[in-house]
């Protein structure tokens, strides 16, 4: 079977898997949605030509209330994966994750000012336009800090990285101290969520993800070569410093774009990619898209059970939980050799 | 791995092969990382279809001058150019098709297929949105059957062992369908059959076209599988051509900073370098305390290869040294000669007559010491026994019991009793030293005051190696 088939397989079936996840979520919830009506009001809204019959409030319920967090689950699930995916093949390090390079933590710092701080941004910058602009110039300083004549090395790019996190780490804490009545929205930011979600905040990524995500897709070949070390690399005729600012911007906007409206959720980035990579192989043309549409399933299903319990937990906590004891089974069973 | 047109021969190429213009043409390149240059200076021309061995002292420049070469690093200064075109201005995909690198470290951490890396080889051929071809299929297919890594094709390369991982980059290289293949140390991981095999290969790759150029460690197998030797030292080229013209003695002691002897290999014929320890080195800038001690003459007893080491040592140790009475063709002949030696020699599996003895006589008496070697005596070599006797000093190698190699009987054993009776009893390592001890009359720590016992040991691998690779030739017949 040539990788070709393989990936337009797997690729329909985890779309597939998808759509089922998205019915059965939109499904539940205090009032209980059958999945055939769920599906029946899925197929009769507005790109959609059918014309099934349903109740009113089943179908506000369904696309006005559950359908924009669901859809937001999967579009944020889906970059964290890709961005995951990306960065440990550009790190060529099985750790990474996709805010290996302080992208979450200038995200929250933004965020967080803008929750804290008693004067409102420039240019009208709100908490998500400030997020995502921290995150990106967060990713940009970590770049020029660890550049020099042209090239980076991915070793200082990554304790670049992490000394960043640390600094952006203390920045944070001093604004939680002084973040007197708003502490607990700080909090609750911080710890990754998706409740009260709009159409208007799946928008800005949904207009930013499927481009980057055609491009990074283009690079996969790249990205193949690429873990055969960077001097492998360039003599196998890739422009290695050029490719690697490339996904490097890439992956970070892309996780910009998700961590500026959901806070931080970990280990999606970091676990998905992970457990693709066992079962389809390295080869970064099959793993990028399966590890796409596995990790946007897994958010949906994740935020699923975060928002069904009795009281509704941020979904950062619900994928840690999940995610935490599985990599550590990963750990176990599977011998890491390498850092 | 059968071609048409591959005869071991690269001048028996195809006329295409052989255009007037050098392949390789690298003109005044400097190269230099921060404050230090590493190459500088640095003229070479390559014709097509040759195998050069890039050969040097650590941190004379190989890795990178290899790296010059396919694009990795900018030259500070100078031209690098290969098949005419500048490598320097070249994108990395262009330089990919003109030059592929097998690499020294040959680890890869994620778990594709051999197949799948291989195929990465054809990445320079490939654009952004074009698909695999045919051609494609076939030059991946072409590469793991020259290397002979269809077998393990679809394994993951993580559970390659060495020798496996390296064919597989080589196809790699292979499948990226270059005129220059470059090897960085290809043989510094492999035991002695895959760097035998590693480099058939190369020379098999060469009779058909490729021209390769490979960092080699060991001179010997540069010597023996390259047409041409590339001596580099000091970021400079200190010696390039054919094998025997680059490893001479003093190009050597200039590169390496060591004492080695070269000759013939007896087997092969190639160039074949012996380094010797530098307790045993003889410089003449700075004569050493004890250089009086090493003059005099020594007259050496061996047969079937058993003496060829100690001839090196003491020859290079600076004893005027004479030898025999030694069969023709024997390797301790070929060795003494090798090293221009006195010595004294009979018919192939002739005896030694009483000419031959009388003139081994005349030279135990003018020997101020005389080393018997740890060799196998018959009736045709007792005579050099008998001759030995005779001797001021005598220094006796002792490695295997004499019964064990007597074949002659009581009479032989009587002899070398006698012979044993007076002399310093020695493992073949401490030859020099006895031998300075016996012409010095003091005891052995007088040799190389500071460094003998290091010396000693430091010895034992090189001269191991030779004494395992000379034939055992039978002296009596």
């Amino acid at each position: 079977m040539t990788l070709r088939t393989r990936t337009i397989g797997w690729s329909i079936a985890l779309t597939v898997a998808l759509a089922g996840v998205v019915v059965v979520s939109a499904g539940i919830g205090p009032v209980s949605i059958s999945p055939v009506t769920v599906a029946k009001i899925l197929l009769s809204a507005d790109p959609f030509p059918f014309g099934f019959a349903a109740a009113d409030t089943s179908r506000i319920i369904v696309l006005d209330v559950r359908l924009p967090r669901i859809v937001l689950a999967a579009f944020v699930g889906f970059a964290l994966a890709t961005a995951g995916v990306v960065m440990q093949g550009f790190f060529r390090n099985p750790m990474a994750d996709p805010s290996i390079v302080g992208v979450s933590s200038g995200a929250a710092v933004g965020a967080v000012a803008t929750i804290v701080l008693p004067f409102a941004f420039p240019f009208g910058l709100e908490l998500q336009g400030a997020a995502f602009v921290s995150a990106v110039l967060t990713a940009f300083g970590v770049y020029l800090i660890a550049t020099r004549d042209g090239h980076t090395p991915t070793a200082t790019l990554l304790l670049a990285g992490v000394a960043v996190q640390t600094f952006l780490g203390a920045m944070i804490s001093l604004l939680l101290i002084h973040s007197g009545q708003s502490l607990r929205r700080v909090v609750y930011w911080l710890m990754g969520h998706l409740g009260g979600t709009t159409w208007d905040d799946v928008l800005v990524i949904a207009v930013i993800l499927p481009p980057l995500f055609v491009l990074l897709l283009l690079y996969a070949r790249d990205l193949n070569v690429l873990l055969l070390g960077e001097e492998d690399a360039h003599a196998l005729g890739i422009e290695v410093e050029r490719t690697k600012r490339l996904l490097l911007a890439a992956s970070s906007v892309v996780t910009a774009a998700a961590v500026a409206v959901t806070g931080v959720i970990g280990f999606v980035g970091l676990i998905v990619p992970h457990a693709m990579r066992l079962i389809v192989g390295p080869d970064h043309r099959i793993l990028l898209p399966t590890s796409a549409l596995a990790g946007a399933s897994f958010l949906v299903a994740t935020d699923t059970l975060a928002r069904s319990g009795a009281t509704e937990v941020p979904v950062g906590i619900v994928t840690a939980a999940l995610g935490a004891p599985f990599f550590l089974y990963l750990l176990r069973s599977r011998e890491v050799t390498r850092l | 791995m059968n071609d048409p047109n591959g005869p071991h021969d690269p001048s028996a190429d195809s006329p295409a092969a052989a255009p007037e213009e050098p392949l390789v043409r690298v003109e005044d390149l400097q190269i230099g990382f921060g404050d230090t240059t590493v190459l500088d200076g640095f003229d070479v021309a390559i014709d097509s279809g040759t195998f050069v061995g890039l050969v040097g002292p650590n941190g004379a420049g190989k890795t990178t001058l290899l790296r010059a070469l396919n694009g990795t690093l900018s030259p500070t200064s100078g031209t690098v150019r290969v098949a005419d075109e500048s490598v320097p201005d070249l994108s990395s995909k262009a330089a990919s098709r003109l030059v592929a690198t097998v690499p020294q470290d040959t680890t890869v951490a994620f778990e594709f297929d051999a197949r799948a890396v291989v195929e990465m080889g054809r990445n320079p051929h490939r654009s952004r949105f074009g698909g695999w071809t045919a051609d494609d299929t076939a030059a991946v297919e072409r590469a793991l059957d020259r290397t002979d890594a269809q077998r393990f094709a679809d394994r993951p390369v993580t559970t390659l062992s060495g020798g496996e991982r390296q064919r597989v980059l080589l196809a790699r290289a292979l499948a990226q369908e270059t005129p220059l293949l470059l090897l960085d140390e290809p043989t510094a991981s492999l035991d002695i059959n895959h760097q035998v095999r590693t480099l058939e290969l190369v020379r098999e790759l060469v009779s058909q076209n490729k021209t390769a150029i490979a960092a080699i460690h060991d001179l010997n197998l540069a010597a023996h599988y390259c047409d041409e030797l590339l001596l580099l030292s000091n970021g400079r080229v200190a010696a390039h051509g054919p094998p025997e013209s680059v490893l001479t003695e003093t190009a050597l002691e200039a590169a390496f900073d060591a004492n080695a002897v070269v000759s013939q290999h007896p087997v092969t014929g190639s160039v074949y370098v012996t380094a010797l320890p530098d307790g045993d080195r003889v410089t003449e800038s700075e004569p050493s305390a004890d250089a009086d001690e090493r003059s005099g003459h020594v007259h050496v007893v061996g047969g079937g290869g058993t003496a060829a080491r100690h001839l090196y040592v003491l020859d290079a140790a600076g004893f005027d040294v004479s030898a025999g009475a030694l069969n023709e063709g024997d390797t301790d002949t070929e060795a003494a000669r090798n090293l221009a030696l006195d010595v004294v020699t009979v018919d192939p599996f002739a005896g030694v007559g009483p000419e031959a003895r009388a003139a081994v006589e005349r030279r135990v008496e003018a020997a101020d010491c005389v080393v018997v070697a740890d060799v196998e005596v018959g009736t045709g070599n007792l005579p050099n026994l008998r001759a030995a006797t005779a001797a001021d000093r005598v220094v006796l190698v002792e490695d295997r019991p004499f019964a064990e190699r007597n074949y002659v009987g009581a009479e032989a054993e009587r002899v070398y009793e006698t012979l044993r009776d007076r002399a310093r009893v020695v493992d073949p390592a401490d030859v020099p030293r006895a031998v300075a001890a016996a012409l010095s009359g003091g005891d052995a720590s007088r040799f190389g005051v500071d460094s003998d016992d290091d010396s000693a040991s430091r010895v034992q691998p090189e001269s191991t190696r030779v004494a395992e690779e000379l034939p055992p030739d039978d002296v009596e017949s």
